[in-house]
């Protein structure tokens, strides 16, 4: 096995392990924090898949933001660690069929195709290529974004503070 | 480097863990020296002289306290959530030391040349955020609680600041890769980004305003993002007893003080790289050279690790909504207008 090898297999670990403990966790606060090994997992990966800009968004975006906003909206729940969480099994049968079918489709379409491996091309710059793109190609998607962004955040500022007015 | 460790031990895992663990030779001795530089000059400012038994002037007393700390009992609140108590001084750790990978400490030693030095560092800072978290949440105490959420809740303030401040020098460096950014401003004090970089005269006298301001402006980030005085309300003793490290005993504890002293030494790495040259010599050719980068490096690091100590013991403690004011409706609009000014100019 090989040093890549390796390392694949360690985030792989790493994410499905803290995908796992969010799943199964009946622990609420346990689970907001194990998204942190899942997010961080993920990010190792887009790095060996030479996404190195994508990899440092995904713990900029993920981990510093939306992780927090979720451990800040979990521990101010009241009564946090008596939040029952239900993982009962009800309509058994219906549930076995849908995943047995997706999971046999997944199965059957990893076998059955012919994946082309080709040497890893050396690292390249993408973060100056992604400017450039925003910035000329897909100048009108970047806009839109940013002015629904800009929306979404006159909105939240809107609803939180209307309550000083009432 | 890690070529050369390459050539010495093949191409195989060990190379990486020996590559992950160098800034530790850094890291460990540098605390143990901040220790007692904080302790010293804190009791010179203030008339006393702090420890003079062990040691000359008491030279070994962090070594004694690290004895100390060793042996000490690792308690843990029998009311705590164990598991997340134990991780989260590692979490908090490793978020400040993975920064030191990027960090570049002569022209020929950075832990990853990676080209988004900056931007990594900027994401990697909120593993340590969610370790503070974690510290507060697992101690099952009030103190421990809202110390914690201070510190989340000014570190994501100032983190906006932060990026802003080093926005602008990115700019005139053209470069998010720290290493490329201390090339940049190879030559001198005088091509430093702070006094307007290696530009044409007329550039410089204008930008220089500006790269002033966002300079003053990273350092104030820096030192909220490493919640020290006047930014430690996370730890206000008055209020909060230690805040998040209230439960914390031992080892834990210790590591905690470490982080927060790899975070001091961090976070005068960046402002030190981005704007007062990196490990440039200040007098152009005179005394440059890999050695001598790595000495301006530290030393430029270690005047501001001072200088961070010296406002710790002038300062007074800014309330939470001073803090916010401060930070949001003052340093904020302040960046806007360097960004737009530092951009206009450099079109032009």
């Amino acid at each position: 096995m090989d040093l890549f090898t390796i390392i694949f297999y360690s985030f792989a670990v790493i994410t499905l392990g803290g995908g796992a403990v969010v799943v199964f966790s009946r622990n609420i606060v346990h689970s907001a924090f194990a998204l942190l090994f899942a997010f961080f997992g993920v990010a190792g990966l887009y790095v060996l898949l030479m996404a190195d800009f994508l990899a440092i968004t995904q713990l900029m975006i993920y981990v510093g933001g939306i992780l927090v906003l979720i451990l800040f909206g979990v521990m101010l729940t009241s009564q946090v660690l008596d939040v029952q969480i239900k993982t009962g099994t009800i309509q058994t049968f219906p549930a076995v069929l849908a995943v047995s079918a997706l999971a046999g489709t997944l199965v059957g379409i990893f076998w059955s195709t012919d994946w082309k491996t080709t040497a890893a091309p050396p690292m390249e710059v993408t973060a100056a290529k992604i400017g450039e793109m925003l910035l000329t190609s897909y100048l009108l998607p970047f806009e839109i974004a940013s002015v629904v962004l800009l929306a979404a955040l006159i909105g939240a500022a809107m609803i939180a503070r209307r309550e000083k007015n009432a | 480097m890690y070529e050369l460790l390459q050539n010495l031990l093949g191409d195989s895992l060990l190379v990486y863990v020996i590559g992950a663990a160098l800034p530790l030779l850094f890291v460990l001795p540098f605390a143990v020296v901040a220790v007692l530089l904080e302790m010293k000059v804190s009791a010179h400012m203030q008339d006393r002289v702090a420890y003079m038994y062990t040691g000359w002037h008491g030279v070994l007393q962090p070594v004694a306290d690290i004895l100390k700390l060793l042996q000490k009992e690792d308690t843990i609140p029998a009311a705590a959530d164990k598991f997340l108590f134990r991780v989260a001084p590692f979490l908090v750790f490793m978020g400040g030391y993975a920064g030191f990978a990027a960090l570049p400490f002569s022209s020929a030693y950075i832990g990853t040349n990676i080209d988004l030095g900056v931007f990594y560092l900027l994401a990697i800072s909120s593993l340590s955020v969610i370790g503070l978290m974690m510290a507060g949440w697992a101690s099952n105490n009030k103190w421990s609680l809202f110390g914690s959420m201070r510190s989340v809740g000014q570190i994501i303030s100032y983190e906006i600041p932060a990026a802003l401040s080093i926005l602008v020098a990115v700019m005139i460096a053209g470069s998010l890769n720290l290493q490329e950014v201390s090339k940049f401003q190879d030559g001198g004090l005088q091509n430093w980004i702070v006094f307007g970089g290696p530009l044409p005269l007329l550039q410089k006298i204008l930008l220089f305003p500006f790269t002033l301001t966002a300079f003053f402006i990273l350092f104030i980030a820096g030192i909220a993002e490493v919640n020290r005085t006047p930014f430690d309300l996370p730890e206000a003793e008055s209020e909060l007893v230690q805040g998040y490290n209230t439960e914390y005993s031992g080892m834990k504890f210790a590591i905690f003080y470490l982080a927060e002293f790899a975070n001091m030494f961090l976070v005068s790495g960046i402002v030190v790289s981005l704007y007062l040259g990196g490990w440039t010599s200040p007098l152009g050719d005179v005394m440059s050279g890999p050695i001598w980068g790595f000495f301006w490096f530290v030393a430029k690091g270690m005047f501001f690790v001072f200088l961070q100590v010296w406002i710790r013991w002038t300062l007074p403690r800014l309330r939470v909504d001073q803090l916010m004011y401060t930070s949001w409706k003052v340093l904020t609009p302040f960046l806007f207008l360097c960004i737009f000014a530092v951009g206009l100019i450099l079109v032009l």
